[in-house]
């Protein structure tokens, strides 16, 4: 038998497979069968196909998941089981929904280019290590990989000094946290002179959790892996880097860089961490605090929505760190569900932004977005159901978000935390509706209409159905969610 | 009985009447506003069934449908309604009614948004009221904010926006802390059953220690008493009722803040019966109570604004409410829900009559205005009436209510009844002294001697509310009646004691073994 390349080893690596070979051929066909700029769009067919036989690898997972549990691959570098699973379906939802809606952006950029396609399926071939990835070799590349992808999206814009300003602070602090994350990896490894995290974890459990060793990783670590998740006092980059990018990759960011940081988070705090919880739970405990309060009370005064929305992402990094202190199978439970429905609100509220941009219209401020109710009540309503969903009031899906996180707090008896994280909810609506009331309360001052295509307005129903409907109707994806437990 | 889905179809009436309404272009505007009276109308005689076929006497909850909504979180889709219930569903599907109604001319601009907001909040109100399950119950809770601070925000006045986001944020923030407590009798209740479950009957099972009692307790008292609002919280109150338009006040007075008494009563009560009999926690809630009333009734002499008057005699009424609540006897009780009706009956006749002046003079100064009912003799008919039967006079509603109410409180601690007969005599006063300086004498400012008197209309809109007011006044019966079953559950889920004691000879029936009740209805 061929050990190094076994059946189960190609099975669990087939979406990250399709992926890099679909964005490699994307690169390719540019020149070879489009060289006409504008037929670039047909790209997205490329991807799209792409991402079909990533997700068609998936289910195969997940049926072969649900039969003969988790399978482990490559010498336990890479793991299939419902964790990864479920977060490599919402990297394929999000990079899908994100890539239908760029080309008509890009194109009023002046920006198409064919790489932008690519970028994406290598960022999303890295969130698949850091959801999969099972060594600490493993997961590193898997992070380098995303997060360079996205230094380069970011500046994507290159005329554009915003763009290239948000890139350059985004590359430079990404590179120190990445020195961060290497060093207390390097420790890790130093501690159980294995890359493993089983073996990390025997090692820690074994020292236990004040040992000074185990401390100098947890901390080091710690900075690596807040500063991806942008949760104070790591968050300095992310209003910067949200505002400067292209809108739509803000939106890819927000949400798949920060799912795929959350399941590395959790693979390395519930994993190698694990024992040590006594060390760190107070640390994240006010990190956790930190972040809500610093994300919540600085998008008050936020003029520029992007930013206002950079904001409300850091607070909603602080509500899933809540998850993870309260650490039972209510908080990882609501950890999933959290993401999951950030994702679709948090892309959703990005998306009616691209909208907005325009030629020769930027359309980030709270005045450009000024009675949109009158001029496309279909935008405005949709806007209101995903700025309610992202402040959590039922029935939307933010609420189940919310729902969890809080129940697990009481659960286990974190009363302090619950109430401060409900009391920002009431926080946060205000900010949130700063939108609301420019859109529907103010008079219209901007009567051009908004720049939409037919990928927009599908990944605006697709989001806006989901917003909502997980909000009413949340059965099938509360048990969706419930397959991802980490055992 | 028959199980044929009544409960829904009153609760989905006005969310029909407005999917169709979407359907309706902007500019017909007449037909906008046809339709949008006729679902509310609908929904006001769709709901008249629930009084004839509801059978007072049977204690429980009666029209119960149950559906499985969300099992892995225990949530169901579980409606039914006891007296109580019933009849504040039949105050909101009035008050819809009248309100709709009334802002025929009221509201110009954005008419579709303007109807559907209305019916949405319809639909959230109904819900808030016959949800047994705790889950179903927040939904609906928090459905009924956004178009509230549409209609506040959108078509109020000068300082809509700050009163729109104020109401918003203060009944938010109590309501997230209730939500901290429902889940943690939900947490105890698994805890102990090993299953999670939100329904309020099952959730009266668990055996909570009294200390985690008062906590819930407490964060329930948040989420109800903004909503009331009992006094430090109701500093909201008075912003959103000057600023909502007429239509706006009329729901907000008459139906939204009973929500927050509903509560009290439906979940505090039963669910924490302990906390609720803490000698600390009846003290501080009936202090605060009378403090509303006579705070409220002192403010309301002073106010120089007539709907800002009306805003904090509604502070003061609603103190009438808690306050019976926390007798907790029988009289208390009853007391309160009648007097729950009757507040929204005459103060939403009192915030109509404001938009009537205010429609034809746009102003809502006191000062403005003196002698109308020389050029306004039927207005000023009305206007006696609402103001008589919001003073308490006898023959009409006010009086029934109040009179129980401290009947309850004087059987609890006369103390409080003290305090609180003289807010009766302050509300008698600032009523009779608005009414002087509004209606009689002669007319001093000249913009008031061509006011046109109330069209038919107008008319049709306080009609129902006068006939209303009469009947309780005059014939009360019925509504005690109908409360007896569901208050002495209440009663006797709280005070065990009350009716096997000193008032034995008043028991009527058989008292009932602790949480039977809610199996026994219905069906």
């Amino acid at each position: 038998m061929n050990q190094f390349y076994t059946s189960t080893d190609h099975f669990v690596l087939v979406p990250a497979v399709m992926l890099a070979l679909f964005g490699c051929a994307i690169l390719l066909f540019d020149f070879v069968v489009f060289p006409d700029p504008r037929q670039r769009k047909y790209l997205l067919f490329f991807l799209i196909l792409g991402e079909g036989f990533a997700g068609f690898g998936l289910w195969n997972q997940q049926t072969n998941l649900a039969t003969n549990g988790p399978l482990q691959a490559f010498h336990d570098a890479l793991i299939m089981d419902g964790f990864s699973i479920f977060f490599n379906w919402i990297f394929i939802a999000a990079t899908v929904i994100v890539a239908i809606v760029s080309y008509k952006y890009l194109e009023i950029e002046g920006e198409h280019h064919a790489e932008y396609y690519s970028l994406m399926m290598f960022a999303q071939c890295g969130m698949f290590f850091l959801a999969a990835g099972t060594d600490l070799v493993t997961l590193f590349i898997g992070l380098e990989l995303m997060a360079l992808s996205f230094y380069v999206m970011v500046g994507f814009l290159r005329t554009s000094k915003r763009s290239n300003e948000a890139a350059m602070k985004y590359l430079l602090l990404g590179a120190f946290s990445s020195g961060f994350l290497a060093y207390g990896f390097s420790v890790m490894y130093g501690v159980s002179g294995s890359t493993k995290l089983a073996d990390v974890a025997t090692a820690i459990t074994a020292r236990g959790p004040f040992d000074p060793l185990v401390l100098l990783a947890l901390a080091t670590t710690s900075v690596g892996l807040l500063f991806k998740i942008s949760a104070v006092p790591f968050h300095m980059w992310a209003p910067d880097a949200y505002e400067g990018a292209p809108t739509t990759v803000t939106a890819y960011l927000s949400v798949a860089s920060k799912a795929a940081s959350i399941a590395f988070l959790l693979r390395i705090f519930l994993g190698p961490f694990a024992s040590a919880r006594d060390a760190w739970e107070p640390i994240l405990s006010f990190v956790a605090v930190a972040t809500m309060t610093v994300g919540n009370l600085a998008a008050i005064n936020q003029s520029n929505i992007k930013r206002l929305l950079a904001y409300s992402s850091i607070s909603h990094a602080g509500y899933m760190l809540l998850g993870l202190i309260a650490g039972n199978e209510t908080g990882i439970k609501g950890i999933a569900v959290y993401v999951m429905v950030y994702t679709f609100m948090n892309l959703g509220a990005f998306l009616v932004l691209v909208a907005l941009r325009r030629k020769g219209i930027i359309g980030e401020d709270l005045d450009d977005i000024a009675g949109l109710m009158h001029k496309s009540p279909g935008y405005a309503l949709l806007m209101l159901i995903f700025l309610l969903s992202l402040a959590g009031i039922p029935p939307t899906a933010g609420f189940l978000g919310k729902y969890y996180i809080f129940l697990s707090l009481i659960e286990t008896r974190h009363y302090t935390l619950a109430v401060i994280a409900t009391l920002y909810v009431a926080v946060a609506i205000y900010y949130y509706f700063r939108i609301v009331r420019s859109m529907f309360v103010r008079d219209l001052t901007e009567p051009a209409p908004l720049s939409t295509s037919l990928g927009l307005r599908v990944a605006l129903a697709v989001t806006g159905i989901l917003t909502l409907g997980i909000g009413i109707y949340p059965e099938p994806f509360l048990r969706l969610a419930g397959t991802s437990l980490l055992h | 009985m028959m199980n044929d889905h009544l409960l829904s179809l009153v609760l989905f009436t006005p969310l029909a009447g407005l999917l169709v309404l979407l359907f309706i272009p902007s500019r017909q505007k007449e037909l906008i506003k046809v339709w949008a009276n006729v679902a509310s109308f609908a929904g006001f005689l769709i709901s008249l069934p629930l009084v004839s076929r509801f059978d007072k006497g049977v204690s429980g909850p009666q029209f119960i449908e149950r559906a499985n909504w969300i099992p892995s979180l225990g949530a169901q889709y579980l409606i039914g309604i006891d007296g109580i219930s019933l009849l504040l569903i039949m105050l909101t599907t009035v008050i819809g009614f009248v309100a709709i109604l009334s802002s025929w001319n009221a509201i110009q601009d954005r008419l579709k948004e303007y109807y559907c907001m209305f019916l949405l909040l319809q639909v959230g109100m109904l819900g808030v009221f016959m949800s047994m399950d705790f889950f179903l119950f927040y939904v609906f809770w928090e459905l009924v904010l956004v178009p509230m601070y549409f209609i506040i925000g959108v078509w109020g006045g000068p300082r809509k926006l700050y009163a729109a986001i104020k109401f918003f944020l203060y009944t938010l923030a109590g309501s997230v802390l209730m939500l901290l407590g429902i889940l943690t009798l939900y947490f105890q209740y698994a805890s102990q059953f090993g299953r999670y479950t939100f329904e309020i009957s099952e959730l009266m099972k668990p055996t909570l220690p009294l200390g985690l009692q008062e906590w819930v307790f407490w964060a329930f008292f948040l989420g109800f008493a903004i909503k009331v609002p009992m006094f430090p919280f109701h500093t909201w109150l008075p912003d959103a009722h000057v600023e909502a338009p007429t239509a706006g006040s009329v729901v907000l007075a008459s139906v939204l803040l009973k929500m927050g008494t509903y509560g009290f009563i439906r979940f505090s009560l039963p669910l924490l019966p302990k906390a609720s009999m803490d000698h600390t926690i009846v003290q501080v809630l009936a202090v605060l109570s009378i403090i509303g009333i006579v705070y409220g009734a002192l403010v309301s002499l002073m106010q120089k604004d007539w709907k800002k008057l009306v805003a904090y005699s509604s502070v003061s009424h609603l103190g009438f409410c808690t306050l019976g609540i926390f007798a907790m006897n029988p009289n208390g009780l009853a007391g309160s829900v009648l007097q729950q009706i009757n507040h929204g009956i005459s103060t939403g006749m009192l915030f109509l009559i404001i938009g009537v002046v205010y429609e034809r003079r746009h102003t809502r100064d006191i000062a403005e205005y003196g002698g109308l009912a020389h050029v306004m003799p039927k207005y000023a008919v009305i206007f006696a009436i609402a103001m008589l039967s919001s003073a308490g006079l006898p023959l009409l509603n006010g009086f029934v209510g109040e009179f129980t109410i401290l009947q309850g409180a004087f059987e609890a601690n006369r103390a409080w009844a003290a305090f609180a007969v003289t807010g009766v005599v302050f509300g008698a006063a600032y009523l009779l002294w608005l009414y002087q300086r509004t209606m009689l004498g002669q007319i001093t400012n000249g913009k008031n001697l061509h006011v046109p008197d109330l069209s038919l209309r107008e008319i049709v809109v306080f009609l129902p509310l006068i006939a209303w007011a009469i009947w309780i006044g005059v014939y009360p019966k019925p509504y005690f009646d109908i409360l007896e079953k569901p208050v002495q559950q209440i009663v006797e889920r709280v005070r065990p004691e009350y009716y096997q004691g000193a008032m034995a000879h008043r028991r009527l029936t058989e008292p009932r073994p602790l949480g039977s009740g809610p199996q026994a209805g219905g069906q």
